[in-house]
């Protein structure tokens, strides 16, 4: 008897339970704005409208973003300490590819990413358009047209390297050499990552190949996995500061920040062979928060979002359009790396075309 | 005596290392600082994944005393054809390496984090099947040991309702067996890393992984703490199984060889 | 009746899954049969992640079953009650937790490039690395496994050990026989069983080992397991949805062959040993 009228109490709790988690379940009020179809602030019905959308949605979803990745710190942050809104920044380190894997459609999915180009074109069904209230300052290549994606900032591939470990590098050739036995990484799995794709690229131009055809490239890790010099890690702040990647593939801009943490740290750019890539923003078309999102994207391209990149040593999109309208940060602009010749920006359909071929060789490769 | 000094120290490098590891100043003869260890504070994710693990480690004993305890004595009483398959289902998790298991259960996690809710508590279900082979095998141990069907039906004829046996008779009867399958729970849910990162949750294991990208101090510092904890945890356990008074060699190895066979699939 | 529930929550977490891994790895997305999914293991660099897996497994298990069995036998030399056998099985237990991300951090802490030893060795003139960073090598990934499978080895071979009973040793010794004899007739014989079949539990083990080495090889690595993890996550998946359930279950078959040979093994052996 006791046991029946336990059991029946349980069964009434665990039914109040599902009961509050089905209500629980946010219902929109009738004639409010559904911000995951809204294409820009005004459409919703203005800044003030988006900014208490926001708040009421109460988070945020980022994923990949490392604190000392173009000043990223700072922006999550200052957007906190600006709107309220707390900022659940998840797999810091985690690769553009990662980045649209996690769209798996529960509410810890992220609600904006930050990817490559190869990734961005690849997953447009997988974003929702929207356009920020500076869209007018990006340039057209740097964009596409209904807002599914948009270029956020950029920087040039480089070689940084602990010149206390290694001797100085002159050319790409040199990580052949016995000095760097098992010394020399990626910043991610090429695959999955734009920026080890990029450093891929980069490789290949400096051993003679052309925008075109990576597979020199691939080869050179080849060669360089044979020769003992290639490390199966990905480099990044705590590896380059621990000793682990002395070497490393990675962006001007992150080699500026390691230079930070590692005093004796250098960058070598080829002048054959330098690489500009931008990122791209976008937003989950099935984002858990879907005006925080939007707020996010309008907080990044705003002046103060922009400088945050530009501090951290990436070259912001609005960049030129900001310049002319003299509030660009001077002092961060003045300390951004040197490019040492003419840049070559490899094309959506070439970055796509490279992806491939590295998709479909790289384990071969470097296994 | 040589062969245990080498081993001695093969295993206690790696400890020391790690100690060495975490407390390196920043420059190349920077004095040693314990800011490694003071960052796990100051580390949002870090100190999330300590908490979420822990609420965990509290959660999923429970969970599997309250499934397995009442299950196992009805077993024993009432329906003893089924022991061989209740034992041969608690032993399944062992052969089913947690990756594979992990491929399964994706789309079971999908439909839960929808439809029940997406917090990191929701790994629960999945460790309760992890911690079912040895917390079976432990609590079998301890039902063997006392007369459960003659305490059983004394009590009822007493006049007590099955809850009161359960709660007043069986438990305190097998409270150290109990207790080490609870501890065990509670070493394997906090060692616990693939089911947890492949269904992109963030429990302590996989903050560690990701502080261990940015700050290597700081990681090194948590995995030496968790190491030490685990440690503590099953030393305090090899204590409680020697309190009580005469126990069978086997009772007193099971529940250890047990404990390791059934945690290892999920640590490493 | 009082067992439903139990079989319940088995039957969703447990069953379930495993019937989701056979189904999805022998029908398509559109419902029809196929085994497609397994002829697409005929890959290169699938086989080689098998190879190395089965490789590393092998040679983790055989020497830490070597080095644990002298081990457990140092240790049940001696006091059985004692303070080194509390001590040796105390740190045993602990240590066979010693998995996944820890170790791995722990290998780089002790061996990395800029680990304590390696430093070590290089103030004193010795680089183990003048020939290749071999930590992230199969030959590395060996002996980072074997920091949790000798533990494991003494755990359950402790058992077998204390089985011997020391009459069957005085017994040979009245007999005539020497310590070879013993060991080549008596003892030999009826820990090989055991022995063997603790082996296997050790390669199902490292087999089956995720963590550790997705924690070490940040970067990606040759091994069956992290090759799950690729498909599971990656835009394959989308293209290739029964691959990564093909895989998982050729390594759960593996996985139960070998360990119903070591249930099978320790049955054997328990009827001696009791």
């Amino acid at each position: 008897m006791k046991l029946g009228s336990l059991s029946r109490r349980l069964g009434l709790a665990a039914m109040a339970i599902l009961f509050v988690a089905a209500c629980g379940s946010s219902s929109t009020a009738a004639g409010a704005t559904n911000w995951a179809t809204t294409t820009s602030a005004s459409a919703g019905g203005g800044m003030a409208a988006l900014v208490a959308a926001a708040k009421a949605e109460g988070q945020l979803n980022v994923i990949a973003l490392p604190p000392d990745w173009a000043d990223y710190g700072d922006l999550i942050s200052g957007f906190t300490a600006k709107y309220g809104i707390p900022i659940n920044s998840v797999n810091p380190n985690g690769s553009s590819q990662q980045e649209v894997d996690a769209f798996d459609g529960t509410p810890n999915a992220p609600d904006v990413v930050d990817v490559g180009q190869a990734v961005a074109l690849n997953n447009t069904a997988k974003f929702a358009p929207y356009m920020v209230s500076t869209w007018g300052d990006i340039p057209a290549g740097a964009k596409e047209p209904t807002g599914l994606w948009f270029n956020d900032y950029g920087g040039y591939m480089g070689i940084g390297y602990d010149s206390s470990k290694v001797p100085t590098i002159t050319a790409v050739s040199d990580l052949l050499g016995a000095a760097f036995k098992g010394k020399v990484a990626l910043s991610g799995d090429p695959t999955k990552s734009n920026q080890g794709l990029n450093g891929v690229i980069m490789a290949g131009i400096a051993s003679g190949g052309t925008l075109d055809d990576v597979s020199k490239g691939v080869a050179f890790f080849h060669s360089l996995k044979q020769a003992g010099n290639y490390v199966p890690v990905v480099c990044t702040a705590a590896t380059v500061k621990a000793g682990q990647t002395p070497v490393c593939f990675e962006w001007d801009y992150l080699s500026a920040s390691h230079g930070k943490d590692v005093s004796t740290w250098k960058i070598f750019v080829p002048t054959t062979a330098i690489i500009g890539g931008y990122y791209s923003q976008a937003i989950n078309k099935a984002a858990p928060h879907p005006a925080a999102a939007r707020l996010w994207e309008e907080y990044l391209y705003s002046d103060a979002g922009q400088n945050f990149w530009l501090k951290g040593g990436a070259r912001p999109v609005r960049m030129a359009a900001m310049t002319s309208a003299g509030t660009i940060n001077a002092t961060y602009a003045a300390a951004l790396p040197q490019v040492p010749g003419t840049p070559q920006v490899p094309t959506g359909a070439q970055t796509a075309a490279a992806s491939s071929y590295v998709v479909a060789n790289w384990s071969q490769a470097v296994s | 005596m040589v062969v245990l000094l080498a081993v001695g120290a093969f295993f206690l490098a790696p400890l020391g290392a790690m100690f060495e590891f975490s407390t390196r100043g920043n420059a190349i003869n920077a004095p040693r600082t314990l800011e490694g260890w003071a960052q796990v504070y100051q580390t949002p994710g870090l100190v999330r994944g300590i908490i979420v693990s822990l609420e965990l480690a509290v959660i999923t004993p429970l969970a599997m005393l309250v499934l397995l305890v009442p299950t196992m004595v009805w077993v024993r009483l009432r329906l003893p054809r089924l022991k061989r398959i209740v034992e041969f289902i608690c032993l399944l998790p062992l052969t089913v390496p947690a990756i594979a298991l992990v491929v399964g259960l994706k789309p079971i996690y999908v439909w839960i984090e929808i439809n029940i809710s997406p917090e990191t508590q929701v790994l629960a279900f999945a460790y309760l099947i992890l911690v079912l082979p040895y917390s079976y095998r432990t609590l079998d141990a301890g039902l063997a040991a006392i007369d459960l069907k003659t305490l059983s039906e004394a009590a009822r004829s007493l006049g007590a309702g099955w809850l009161t046996v359960m709660l007043r008779i069986v438990v305190p009867n097998m409270s150290s067996a109990i207790l080490n399958a609870s501890l065990l729970s509670v070493a394997l849910v906090l060692g616990e890393y693939t089911i947890a990162n492949l269904l992109n949750f963030q429990n302590l294991q996989v903050e560690i992984a990701y502080v261990s990208l940015t700050t290597s101090n700081t990681a090194t510092a948590v995995a030496l703490g968790s190491l030490l904890f685990a440690f503590v945890l099953l030393l305090v356990l090899s204590f409680v199984g020697r309190t009580r008074g005469r126990r069978t060699r086997a009772e007193e190895i099971l529940p250890s060889s047990a404990s390791s066979a059934g945690i290892w699939g999920q640590r490493v | 009746m009082g067992a439903v529930p139990f079989f319940a929550y088995v039957g969703l977490f447990l069953l379930l899954p495993t019937a989701i891994i056979v189904v999805g790895s022998f029908f398509t997305k559109d419902g029809t049969f196929t085994l497609a999914n397994f002829s697409d293991i005929n890959k290169p660099y699938i086989i080689k992640s098998f190879t190395n897996s089965l490789i590393i497994s092998s040679v983790s298990a055989v020497v830490g079953a070597v080095v644990g069995a002298v081990l457990a036998y140092a240790v049940v030399t001696g006091n059985p009650n004692g303070i080194l056998r509390r001590l040796v099985t105390s740190a045993a237990g602990v240590l066979a937790q010693f998995g996944g991300v820890a170790l791995a951090i722990a290998a780089i802490a002790t061996l990395g490039s800029a680990g304590f030893v390696t430093q070590f060795l290089l103030d004193r003139g010795i680089n183990i690395y003048a020939n290749g960073l071999w930590i992230y090598d199969p030959p590395g990934i060996i002996l980072v496994y074997l920091y949790f499978q000798i533990p494991l080895m003494v755990l359950v071979f402790l058992p077998a050990l204390d089985g011997l009973r020391p009459q069957w040793r005085e017994a040979t010794e009245s007999l005539g026989g020497s310590t070879w004899h013993y060991w080549r007739h008596v003892a030999g014989p009826l820990l090989a069983p055991s022995f063997l079949g603790c082996t296997l539990l050790l390669f199902a083990n490292a087999f089956s080992a995720y963590a550790t080495v997705a924690a070490l090889l940040t970067q990606g690595g040759v091994y069956i397991t992290l090759e799950i993890q690729n498909l599971l996550t990656s835009e394959t998946e989308q293209t290739q949805p029964g691959l990564a359930q093909a895989l998982a279950l050729t390594m759960i078959v593996i996985v139960v062959i070998v360990m119903s040979l070591y249930t099978l093994l320790q049955r054997r052996t328990s009827k001696w040993l009791q």
